[in-house]
């Protein structure tokens, strides 16, 4: 099998996020793996693991990205690739996602096309989609479990995490999955992974290579905003025994009408 | 906004979700609303979305679009967009109403606004404003082509107004592919138990780490390791925090802390890596407030902590605070809501 995960390289989830100027800023807070994608290249290592196979992890953005796919090639997978282009700058959801889709296109003959849930960056959500979309395949998101997988009657059974609990669902093969944290915990980098990551050549795929041109961005962000702050005046609740306190706050939030 | 605003109607198994509502009376503040209603003999919903301030609807009556899935949606609602050439498309901001936006904006060769908190019509573009980095900063957002294609941001536009009087046209769709064209199967739902639905609770209560701080409580015999009776006594905490929420009608919820430490399920977390939720109250009992679960609970009413620590960041969050122990709190105030609340 073939498999292709992607990732992205973001602000550590305990950094403060500010606006300076119109531009983010995460002071020094490093940046990591988006969290969600480490579920991606878990599973999609443990998929190639039991099926046999090869996983190719592919990041998006600049040279700094090349750190997130070390930290996948550390983990195990086989190869990785960072597109990278300036015309990407101001790429959207749909735009990444038609750049993803023609990255899966060149790779050739993959089974599956594996992301995150979300980055938590741009909270978007939508790119899993999207790329099945481009691609023509079927979209599994949120996915728990996957429960068989036939490589070679190229099909899959997945259990997805939705609102109203497990969705058990058949699909063909390919696909495009994205993975929750039900999955499993990710696997730490080993030494040995690491030593490999460190000496690796990270290849870097343009649009050019990628035969597209560069998509209409669809979406823009004229403008960050610092989100309103949160206007309290904190009133710590005492008294003389439990009962007394949870009486007090009792009322007190019964007059606030929020029950 | 001069033409027409399109809502599709989320629904599981026929029964539709109040965010879908929510959707609906926001479309109507920009225009005449056409609701969607896709599944088995859906036209009860249309007629519902109608009632909630929708003008017409299409429905569908299709076996084949009985439960929701990506590739028969997207194409139907794709055609029929191509058709009627809408100015947006606003889904409420659930997991199916994400998907089915992000696979249309592709067929439709446009764009998604996601998880949307404030509409601005800007006459000739639509344009929201959503929150990013989980909140932690908020972004103005334009969509460049149309139809704009919006998700809304669950409990944030407001409770919708329900007139039974109101009449309109539905108008029936068919299917625009055939079973034999779709990749998908749904073969079973499996139910999960103790079920939690953070993102539409009106009222939450999470638990931490504080869970499992109670000496007084002793693990039974046959769990000799130490890590499993943290994990027991946690439990009990939860048991004690579920009773709470019984009373208060409330969802559960949990720290990524006590997630990671194994007290309770991943649905229950609430944070950036988690479920991000506003709420009407949120009391958090035992959580000393990260900045991650911070920026996933900051948007709630009204918050409520409850911690040992008096420095807990959660408290500066907090329209009111109790410093003490969540063992000796949490039954008091159950009991204290039993009474008010006449339950």
């Amino acid at each position: 099998m073939k498999i292709a995960v992607f990732i992205k390289q973001v602000p550590d989830s305990a950094a403060k996020i500010a606006v300076e100027n119109g531009v983010v800023k995460w002071g020094d807070a490093p940046l990591v793996i988006n969290p969600w994608d480490e579920y991606a290249v878990e599973a999609a290592l443990q998929l190639a693991e039991k099926h046999g196979g090869e996983v190719t992890a592919f990041s998006m953005g600049g040279d700094s990205s090349k750190e997130a796919l070390k930290h996948a090639l550390a983990m195990g997978c086989g190869n990785a690739v960072l597109i990278n282009d300036a015309a990407l700058a101001a790429v959207d959801a749909a735009g990444s996602a038609r750049v993803f889709a023609a990255a899966v296109k060149k790779l050739g003959d993959a089974d599956l096309a594996v992301f995150g849930k979300q980055a938590i960056d741009s909270d978007t959500g939508l790119v899993t989609a999207m790329t099945a979309r481009v691609l023509g395949w079927p979209a599994l998101t949120l996915v728990a479990l996957v429960a068989e997988l036939d490589a070679s009657a190229k099909t899959i059974r997945v259990e997805r995490g939705v609102e109203e609990g497990r969705q058990v669902v058949d699909s063909k093969l390919p696909a495009v999955l994205s993975i929750i944290k039900d999955f499993g915990e990710p696997r730490y980098p080993s030494f040995m992974g690491i030593r490999k990551a460190s000496k690796a050549e990270i290849g870097t795929w343009t649009l050019d290579d990628l035969g597209i041109s560069a998509p209409d961005a669809k979406v823009s962000w004229p403008e960050l905003i610092s989100p309103p702050k949160r206007d309290v005046t904190t009133e710590m609740i005492t008294g003389s025994s439990p009962e007394e306190i949870a009486n007090t706050l009792a009322d007190k939030i019964i007059t606030e009408g929020v029950l | 906004m001069a033409g027409k605003i399109w809502v599709y109607i989320d629904h599981f198994k026929g029964k539709p979700l109040p965010a879908s509502w929510e959707a609906v009376s926001a479309g109507a503040k920009l225009g005449e609303v056409t609701a969607l209603a896709f599944g088995q003999d859906a036209e009860a919903l249309a007629k519902q979305a109608i009632h909630y301030g929708a003008s017409d609807a299409f429905f569908a009556d299709d076996a084949g679009l009985a439960d929701f899935r990506g590739e028969p949606y997207a194409s139907l609602i794709s055609k029929l967009a191509k058709e009627h050439q809408p100015e947006a498309i606003l889904f409420p901001g659930s997991t199916r109403g994400r998907e089915l936006a992000a696979m249309a904006a592709i067929d439709l060769d446009s764009g998604v606004l996601p998880d949307v908190i404030e509409i601005k019509d800007e006459g000739e573009k639509l344009a929201a404003v959503r929150p990013i980095y989980a909140g932690k900063l908020f972004s103005k957002v334009v969509c460049n082509s149309k139809p704009a294609l919006l998700t809304l941001r669950v409990r944030a536009f407001g409770k919708p107004v329900v007139d039974t009087g109101r009449s309109g046209t539905t108008t029936k769709v068919e299917a625009a592919i055939a079973e034999k064209d779709i990749a998908t199967k749904i073969a079973e739902y499996k139910t999960v138990e103790g079920r939690v639905s953070l993102g539409d609770a009106a009222v939450i209560v999470s638990g931490g780490r504080g869970t499992s701080n109670n000496p007084n409580l002793t693990p039974p015999a046959e769990i000799t390791d130490e890590k499993q009776k943290e994990i027991w006594r946690a439990q009990q905490g939860f048991k004690m925090i579920g009773e709470l929420a019984g009373v208060l009608s409330a969802a559960v919820g949990a720290s990524r802390a006590a997630v990671d430490a194994g007290y309770v399920p991943y649905r229950h977390q609430v944070g950036q890596t988690g479920k991000v939720v506003s709420p009407d109250l949120y009391i958090a009992l035992g959580i000393s407030g990260a900045i991650q679960h911070l920026a996933g609970m900051r948007t709630s009413k009204v918050i409520v902590a409850v911690n040992k620590d008096p420095d807990a960041p959660i408290f500066k969050m907090s329209r009111f605070g109790v410093v003490g122990d969540l063992y000796e709190i949490v039954p008091a105030l159950t009991k204290a809501f039993k009474e008010r609340l006449h339950k």
